[in-house]
């Protein structure tokens, strides 16, 4: 589903690159962890998942596709295939958590039947059904991220990236978005998420990528934080 | 399509004050463009009327030609001779530019006159004798006349040559001066138009920037996230520029044609609707671009994939 081939990126202005000769496949249907210290390279690694960033040397392909080589229209089609959340949410703070999520499909053109669809399921599967006509302020910080998880997810992609999706939050609400998590992972969805949160990579046992100054200096099926 | 044009409509009324004063200035300056492009028609159409009717005039000497102090190349008490009058025609029949000739005699510029002032009481004590024989001549090329006049005015028994150039040029020279002026005022106001458009849209895309972040993160297209502030900046744009049109209209129905129905102008050359409306479309055109032009450069930034 996602493979880095030798890549490496250097960010304008600056001598020592960010990622440097990565190469790591993961496959369809995988859950995978990326570790690493800040600055290791982590959300570098998914930015050039979804074409935020490109790739100086190297290939970089999501199903496939070389995403380097898009051009600028067809970004959109692999961001569709591809949901994405962070650590501070990004809702809108003036559109209740139903409008939130509906936004992702608005936005793509989808039909208005299936967004009354769409929407309802996909919130009744983070736990929020009962908050659709709630506004963000007034949710707590992990009902927030349920509802980023929602919009992420709604449009069914095939790869979720998760930037520190639990940096925000405490142990006890960190625990119900892992197992959300879990949850969108075992309908099918590969899920990557870089964290550095020991305790949840500890208690999940997946696939640890670790990174460290830019290159994965680990890469293991079951891993833990630290080295095991 | 629904979302697109409840986002514009929100983006205009959230920038109410904004439109309100980018339609205006857009309204005033292309409706000074507008003018300015009547203005040079009808400048062009007046210059061919008028040159076309030009025609050089050589006066040749009479008796009294030298002792008035005008003489020209006349001698005291001489009329023109014969020799002289007929080398100052074939002088002119050589020449490439002339087109027609036209001889008139004393005789009949003294009818001519009286015909034209004959209620005058100058008219009643002018002898045939006063009078002056006149070359008139039409040329081919009017804008070219400085050759004939240099060559006509050297010569013996030519009294004065008279052409209407040194009338009507500084006339011209002024009203060149007043089209360009406007037409440079017009060029300055709707960059400030265009300025301020892109303001606007800039001012728009700032306040809209976590929708369009996310909108680009969930994959929606440039062209999806473009529209509503192409369609705001048109809005501002078309409205300005119909405006603008509507006062090219006024002048065209209120003024032109007013003047051009007026007994004592229907002569000059007027411009119509033929040429004002062909203007018009140029002053839509020329709103349309600078509304969709600085809203593709102020938004590029917010759209970088």
């Amino acid at each position: 589903m996602i493979t880095f081939d030798n890549v490496t990126k250097i960010y304008p202005n600056q001598t020592t690159p960010a990622l440097s000769g990565v190469d790591v496949h993961i496959d369809k249907g995988e859950f995978a962890f990326l570790v690493g210290v800040s600055g290791s390279g982590k959300s570098t690694f998914l930015r050039l998942i979804t074409r935020e960033l490109r790739a100086d040397s190297g290939r970089v392909l999501v199903d496939g596709q070389d995403v380097g080589r898009l051009g600028q229209f067809r970004v959109p089609r692999l961001r569709r295939k591809v949901g994405m959340i962070f650590q501070d949410f990004r809702l809108l703070p003036g559109k209740t958590v139903y409008e939130n999520v509906a936004f992702a499909l608005q936005v793509i053109g989808r039909p208005s039947a299936e967004i009354r669809e769409r929407v309802p399921a996909t919130l009744d599967l983070v736990g929020l059904s009962t908050k659709g006509d709630r506004l963000p302020e007034e949710l707590s910080g992990g009902e927030q991220q349920r509802v980023a998880i929602a919009r992420a997810v709604v449009n069914d992609p095939l790869v979720l990236t998760a930037d520190e999706p639990t940096g925000n939050l405490d142990p006890a609400t960190s625990v119900g978005i892992m197992k959300l998590l879990d949850r969108i992972h075992r309908r099918g969805t590969t899920v990557l998420m870089a964290t550095h949160d020991a305790t949840i990579v500890d208690q999940m046992r997946r696939r640890v990528i670790e990174l460290d100054a830019g290159s994965v200096v680990r890469d293991q099926a079951t891993g833990a934080y630290g080295t095991a | 399509m629904r979302h697109t044009l409840r986002e514009t409509w929100s983006g205009l009324r959230r920038n109410m004050s904004m439109t309100v004063s980018v339609i205006i200035t857009m309204w005033v300056s292309l409706a000074l463009f507008g003018a300015s492009l009547m203005t040079i028609a009808e400048v062009d159409e007046l210059k061919g009327d008028w040159y076309d009717r030009i025609e050089i005039s050589a006066f040749l000497c009479n008796q009294d030609s030298a002792a008035n102090g005008l003489g020209g190349n006349c001698v005291e008490g001489e009329n023109v001779t014969g020799e002289q009058r007929e080398a100052i025609r074939s002088v002119l029949e050589a020449d490439p530019n002339v087109e027609t000739i036209y001889y008139q005699t004393k005789q009949e510029a003294y009818e001519e006159f009286q015909a034209t002032y004959g209620d005058n009481p100058v008219g009643d004590s002018l002898t045939v004798e006063q009078m002056q024989e006149v070359f008139r001549v039409k040329l081919k090329d009017p804008q070219d006349y400085q050759g004939v006049i240099t060559k006509l005015s050297v010569l013996e028994g030519v009294q004065n040559v008279q052409d209407l150039h040194t009338i009507l040029d500084p006339f011209f020279r002024v009203i060149n001066a007043l089209k360009w002026g406007t037409l440079g005022i017009a060029c300055v106001l709707l960059l400030a138009g265009s300025l301020q458009i892109a303001n606007s849209i800039r001012i728009s895309a700032f306040t809209r920037r976590r929708e369009i972040g996310i909108m680009r993160l969930t994959g929606a297209s440039t062209t999806y996230i473009l529209l509503p502030f192409l369609l705001e900046a048109l809005f501002s744009g078309v409205i300005g520029s119909l405006l603008a049109c509507g006062v090219m209209a006024g002048l065209q129905y209120f003024v032109v044609d007013t003047l051009s129905s007026h007994q004592t102008l229907a002569s000059f050359g007027w411009i119509g609707w033929g040429q004002t409306c062909p203007a018009m479309l140029v002053v839509l055109a020329v709103g349309v671009v600078l509304s969709v032009l600085p809203t593709l450069v102020v938004t590029r930034k917010y759209l970088r994939v």
